[in-house]
């Protein structure tokens, strides 16, 4: 067992980062996230083992600075909130053409714009279904618990390298901010110049030595031929994530007439939720989506011949239930709750919600 | 004499830089990016840093560099070249890291990334190429575009009171304390070829010794973007450009040249 401390999400974060023997981080202060760049320069990593801290001079140059350590193979990770992730697309687009392997965090506030602090969800098109310019996916994980924020990024490195592609820990101002329990696991020691070597020396640019040709980083292919055939190629990656990393969760689905799909903080209210309208005897399950991309498509599909209706909870105007619709074919009623603008639902009004707009609607 | 017999070891008196590939240069004839690429290889060649080096390409002319230059290279977003080096070096301290960038590139989008890594004094070496124009996208004024010079998005010529002033990046850069030697070369004659060598030899051999930012410009043509021909428009870069950013060092060890 590893040491248990008691422990924000943001810093959980960052103390998993140091543990899982990342390499460097580099970020722009931004609220509700930074006491994950705070915690950083604090703990002085370094020290510990090495790894590398730099506050950039904006969230462009902290993506482009991702993008010029994540070249060379090694673990790079940043974070951000919502201005700043959309700052980050430009980068992001080139991290996944490129297919370099990453992990960014979105602690998600609440937009348009300038928008609010408070915790959102909003963000769900913009971290799953892309953000930047071009066809592209990011793995996209979904906390729900500040030990699922600690445990992300040590799952985050493992498939953002077996797959070279940024994988995205989608969180928001309420996990990054709470306090909770976790364990914390025993640290391991970055990988060696030597490690680096084996693990991607086929493609990082770390020098090129007179026995092999040189290690490219690009992505740009002027001849749309080919620009069609890496296109190709990234689908084909995509489709393997598909039928390889969908994680998700289920709770008292065997004999729900009902389902909620919720994830992250809103995955918590709706467990409570759950657990409210049970005690009224309402048959309803919650299905909580670990990875937004790839969506739970089938499993959801699966529960849809027991179900009357579908209630797609999310701390926005309605993004996710997008996914939902396309999972279910169409079969079964879906529709939308969630407070937005950075306002938290409480479980009782989602169980309004179920009573009003999915039982008696 | 056949010429079988002059075509001989000992009477070699050139020869094409191994580190550079043997693609075919997308640049237009008459260029001085052709030069400036070749002097940079030569220069990591000779100094035993190919499995040492990562080079960053741009976003302009030289966006396809890594055809060209045989090492390892990373090609950055437009104007983030400083940021994706910082990235590299910070991770890879005893790596040789540099960047080619144009002046659009450098001291118009990318100017933050440029002015925070000469803060920072990033042990990276920047090497400018100033030509005045946007020479990719076709001709269009540049942070660099002198007064009254004509360009597709300046057609009437530049005007100061409209368009702002040509910006001097390199002096501003010099100011920082995170720069160590400041320098600026051209490429058009034999011996300008062989002071900016000098002069990027030196900001190379710094960074050998983590001595901070080693930054050097090389003010060049553009015979497209100028409409002029080659020869012509080396003829205008002496009598418009020199004038204005005028050649030599800026900064010698940590210090302004005075």
């Amino acid at each position: 067992m590893g040491e248990l401390k008691l422990m924000k999400g943001n810093e959980a974060i960052a103390e998993a980062a140091i543990r899982a023997g990342v390499d460097a981080y580099f970020g722009y202060p931004i609220t509700p996230q930074s006491e994950v760049i705070e915690y950083l320069t604090y703990e002085k990593p370094e020290e510990r083992t090495g790894m590398v801290v730099l506050q950039a001079e904006s969230e462009l140059a902290a993506i482009n600075m991702v993008y010029g350590a994540a070249s060379t193979g090694k673990k790079v990770l940043t974070s951000s909130s919502s201005p700043g992730i959309s700052l980050y697309q430009e980068g992001i687009s080139y991290i996944a053409g490129a297919e370099l392997p990453c992990v960014i965090a979105n602690v998600v506030r609440g937009g348009p714009g300038l928008g609010t602090i408070q915790p959102s969800q909003a963000d769900y098109f913009q971290s799953v279904k892309g953000g930047g310019h071009g066809d592209y996916r990011l793995l996209t994980l979904a906390p729900s618990s500040v030990q699922e924020m600690a445990d992300f990024v040590e799952l985050g490195f493992e498939i953002a390298f077996k797959y070279r592609n940024p994988v995205m820990i989608l969180t928001d101002g309420m996990i990054g901010q709470m306090m909770e329990k976790v364990e914390l696991k025993d640290p391991v020691p970055r990988w060696t110049d030597e490690q680096i070597q084996e693990i991607s020396g086929s493609w990082a640019t770390v020098g090129k030595p007179a026995n092999r040709e040189r290690n490219i980083v690009t992505s740009l292919y002027l001849d749309s031929a080919i620009m069609e055939q890496h296109n190709h190629h990234l689908q084909a990656k995509y489709r393997q994530m598909e039928a390889e990393e969908v994680r998700y969760e289920t709770f008292d689905t065997e004999d729900a007439e009902y389902l909620m799909v919720a994830y992250g903080s809103s995955a918590r209210i709706a467990q409570k939720s759950l657990t409210l309208a049970r005690a009224k005897g309402i048959k309803v399950g919650l299905l909580r989506p670990i990875t937004l991309y790839p969506f739970p498509a089938k499993p959801l599909l699966d529960l849809v011949p027991q179900l009357k209706g579908i209630l797609s909870v999310e701390m926005s105007a309605g993004q996710m239930i997008e996914d939902v619709r396309l999972s279910v074919e169409c079969k079964v009623p879906v529709v939308h709750f969630g407070r937005f603008g950075g306002i938290i639902h409480s479980p009782e009004e989602v169980l309004e919600a179920l009573e009003q707009k999915i039982i008696g609607g | 004499m056949d010429i079988k017999d002059i075509i001989k070891e000992e009477n070699l008196v050139y020869s094409k830089t191994k580190l550079m590939t043997d693609n075919v240069l997308s640049y237009c004839p008459g260029c001085g990016h052709g030069t400036a690429h070749r002097i940079v290889m030569e220069i990591i060649d000779e100094m035993g840093l190919q499995s040492n080096t990562i080079g960053i390409a741009p976003v302009g002319c030289s966006v396809l560099a890594y055809d060209f230059m045989n090492i390892d290279m990373i090609q950055a977003a437009h104007g983030r070249a400083p940021a994706v080096a910082t990235g590299v070096k910070r991770t890879w301290p005893d790596k040789t890291v540099f960047t080619y960038q144009g002046d659009g590139d450098l001291a118009a989008i990318g100017t933050a990334e440029t002015i925070h890594a000469c803060n920072r004094g990033e042990n990276i070496t920047i090497i400018f190429i100033n030509n005045g124009i946007y020479g990719m996208t076709g001709g269009q004024m540049a942070p660099t575009t002198l007064e009254g010079m004509k360009t597709s998005t300046s057609p009437h010529g530049r005007d100061l009171k409209k368009m702002g002033n040509p910006l001097k990046i390199t002096e501003l850069i010099a100011q920082l304390p995170g720069t160590y030697y400041v320098s600026r070369q051209a490429v058009h004659t034999p011996a300008a070829v062989r002071k900016a060598k000098k002069a990027i030899r030196k900001a190379f051999e710094i960074q050998q010794e983590n001595k901070g930012l080693t930054f050097v410009e090389v003010v060049s043509n553009c015979n497209s973007g100028w409409k002029l021909p080659p020869v012509k428009s080396n003829q205008w870069m002496v009598e418009n450009m020199f004038p204005f950013y005028q050649l030599g060092d800026i900064k010698v060890d940590g210090e302004l040249v005075k």
